[in-house]
């Protein structure tokens, strides 16, 4: 059983969702994200970290992720420093699933295999590739796979349900991140009502667990959102935003 | 699951699970209409009747002369209605948009002249109609910003990022995954995730098609070389579709070189640039060593793009076309050749594909044909112009 499979094994077993904590690597700078994944993980209890890759044309992403990326790129971020600051969150935190949340160019431009053998060391579980469907994606997870990385696929709202089972073959191992609203990233005021309906029935087609993002803005909104409907939530421009208010200088948690 | 839309390595469809959707609503349904002989008369009455085809073909006899060797001669995309190629895919676009349902028209544009074709069409068909500009395009080409408000089209000036096209084209992708079940994105170049490449490229293909006949017909033969210059790449292609058959026909994209591609300082993606993944192509991408999007620079903005169309990448590497580069200088002197000898102001876009073919005509023989794609006129590059020779007068 690889690390997110015992995360989720660990959240059911707790009977509560796993909380998925994401982060733009670099924002508002190295050392201040390093320092964020520990209190995370310490204080929030986060079951997961995304890695946030800051990348030029973030086209998928709402206006605090992508502020916090051309922040984090003025201070030169590559992927390198993500994989870099991968292994040293690794070092302290040994059970912790650790995905590498990029844009595609990123992996392409340092060679999926590269990318692969230093994502591996680093101790990197699984990439979520945000432009990279079910159709294109076997050119990087075939590189993955023999590293014992996995892959995270995004579910849409107009993803129908023979498609979900197909996006969870070759990747059972992982998760699935089911966005909850048609758009980029980023806080809602409310969610869609029909979100529940369409959580039950992709968890009713797989075994694999899911949890939802987009639009998630507190913990509490998290749990009450997926409590029976799915495994987990992601909270991301929330945190990305606190970060950016000097969030970490406060003494209670980001989260 | 099969990949789709591939030529060789590049094009595809990398874009975010929430678009696949709609892309498969769209490649149904322009397959449908493409099928479709009623749509297809409709298209073509559309470009007889309001854009003004056919174009017609010049044979530039003063500027060949000065030159002293192959003959010039130019597809007058210029004469369209709103005075580039544009408006042949707009058209295209706008029509299978109604026939799809949609509701709403959104387009990026770099040196407006895309908006303003959509905004044309938009205006044509009764729709509203949003267009994203850079912010820095906003300023470079403000004739086209108050074009596209006359015509009813709200600007959206995007200031993040480099605030130029490609930054404008992240910005439409986000109102299209936000409002795709009623929005169409009309996209105004051979790039984008399938079917936009093959989609715009056969719309615009009509440029190929008519040079074609209009060779045969006047000159019973067809050009030694067909060239036109290659931003996104959407006029190149649509002239390149007339003759990819014809391995006779030399077919040459003219990449924008700016200030020379040592400095740093061009759009030529294919010369400077390597593979990569922007707006759901792969494809040659100016970029750094770890993967960032590189800001271009060419005196054109309608050249200033850091990719180019998949299928000019899979030309470029299979050898079928060539692609050379051409620098601001050298542009501008063949925009300022063109007016002088044939009393033709042609877009400085357009004024690269014409210095590549000034460069060659001399070598060649006088019977030697060059056909040059005058993708667009240069009415709205006056204070480009100016200012270009303001700064190199100092």
């Amino acid at each position: 059983m690889n690390r997110i499979q015992k995360c989720f094994e660990r959240s059911r077993a707790q009977g509560r969702a796993a909380f998925v904590a994401y982060l733009t690597i670099g924002y508002p700078s190295l050392d201040a994200s390093e320092q964020a994944i520990d209190r995370l993980i310490g204080e929030s209890a986060a079951d997961i970290i995304e890695l946030g890759v800051p990348f030029s044309d973030p086209f998928a992403d709402g206006a605090v992720i992508r502020s916090a990326a051309y922040e984090a790129l003025k201070q030169g971020v590559t992927m390198r420093d993500v994989l870099a600051l991968a292994a040293r969150v690794r070092a302290t935190h040994p059970e912790t699933p650790l995905v590498v949340f990029s844009y595609y160019n990123l992996i392409l431009s340092m060679g999926a295999e590269r990318f692969a053998e230093e994502a591996e060391k680093a101790g990197v579980d699984a990439v979520l590739a945000v432009d990279l469907p079910l159709e294109e994606r076997d050119e990087l997870l075939s590189v993955l796979r023999p590293h014992g990385i996995t892959m995270v696929p995004l579910i849409a709202p107009n993803t129908p349900l023979p498609r979900v089972v197909e996006s969870v073959k070759g990747v059972e191992d992982g998760f699935l991140y089911i966005i909850t609203v048609k758009g980029v990233t980023g806080v809602r005021g409310e969610l869609p009502p029909e979100l529940t309906g369409h959580l039950d029935a992709i968890r009713a087609a797989v075994d694999t667990p899911i949890v939802a993002g987009f639009g998630i803005a507190s913990r509490e909104q998290g749990t009450a959102l997926v409590k029976g409907h799915a495994d987990g939530y992601v909270i991301g421009s929330a945190i990305v935003r606190k970060l950016g208010a000097g969030g970490l200088n406060a003494s209670t948690p980001l989260i | 699951m099969k990949a789709k839309g591939h030529y060789g390595i590049y094009g595809g469809q990398y874009v975010a699970e929430t678009l696949m959707g709609p892309l498969a609503e769209l490649e149904k349904a322009y397959a449908e209409a493409k099928a479709d002989p009623a749509f297809q008369r409709e298209f073509n009455e559309i470009l007889r009747d309001y854009v003004g085809r056919e174009s017609p073909i010049t044979h530039c006899r003063r500027l060949s002369a000065h030159l002293g060797g192959a003959q010039i001669l130019l597809k007058r995309e210029d004469l369209n209605h709103t005075g580039a190629h544009k408006v042949n895919n707009t058209v295209g676009q706008a029509l299978l948009a109604r026939r799809m349902g949609k509701k709403r028209l959104i387009a990026e544009t770099g040196a407006g002249m895309h908006g303003v074709a959509t905004a044309t069409v938009a205006a044509l068909l009764g729709m509203p109609c949003e267009v994203y500009m850079g912010a820095i395009d906003v300023d470079r080409q403000s004739p086209n910003v108050q074009r596209m408000k006359m015509l009813g089209a709200k600007v959206n000036a995007v200031s993040e990022g480099s605030a130029t096209l490609k930054d404008a084209m992240n910005e439409a992708i986000r109102d299209w995954v936000t409002n795709c079940d009623d929005t169409f994105y009309v996209i105004g170049t051979v790039a984008g995730p399938h079917p936009y490449p093959e989609m715009v490229r056969d719309f615009q293909s009509v440029i190929g098609r008519e040079a074609r006949a209009q060779m045969l017909a006047r000159y019973g033969r067809l050009p030694d070389q067909a060239i036109a210059c290659v931003g996104g790449g959407s006029n190149a292609m649509g002239l390149f579709a007339g003759f990819i058959d014809d391995l006779s026909v030399k077919l040459v994209g003219v990449e924008a070189g700016g200030r020379g591609i040592a400095t740093g300082e061009h759009a030529a993606s294919i010369n400077g640039g390597r593979v990569g993944v922007l707006h759901g192509a792969k494809t040659y991408l100016l970029q750094t060593e770890s993967g960032q999007v590189i800001d271009t620079y060419s005196v054109s903005a309608g050249l200033d793009y850091p990719g180019v169309g998949p299928e000019h990448a899979h030309l470029a590497d299979t050898g079928r076309a060539e692609y050379p580069v051409i620098t601001d200088d050298e542009a501008i002197e063949a925009f300022d050749m063109l007016c002088r000898f044939e009393g033709i102001i042609p877009a400085l876009e357009s004024s690269h594909a014409l210095a590549e073919a000034i460069k060659r005509a001399p070598h060649l023989p006088k019977d030697a044909l060059l056909l040059v794609n005058l993708s667009g006129r240069g009415d709205k590059d006056m204070d480009n112009i100016n200012s270009y020779r303001k700064a190199h007068a100092k």
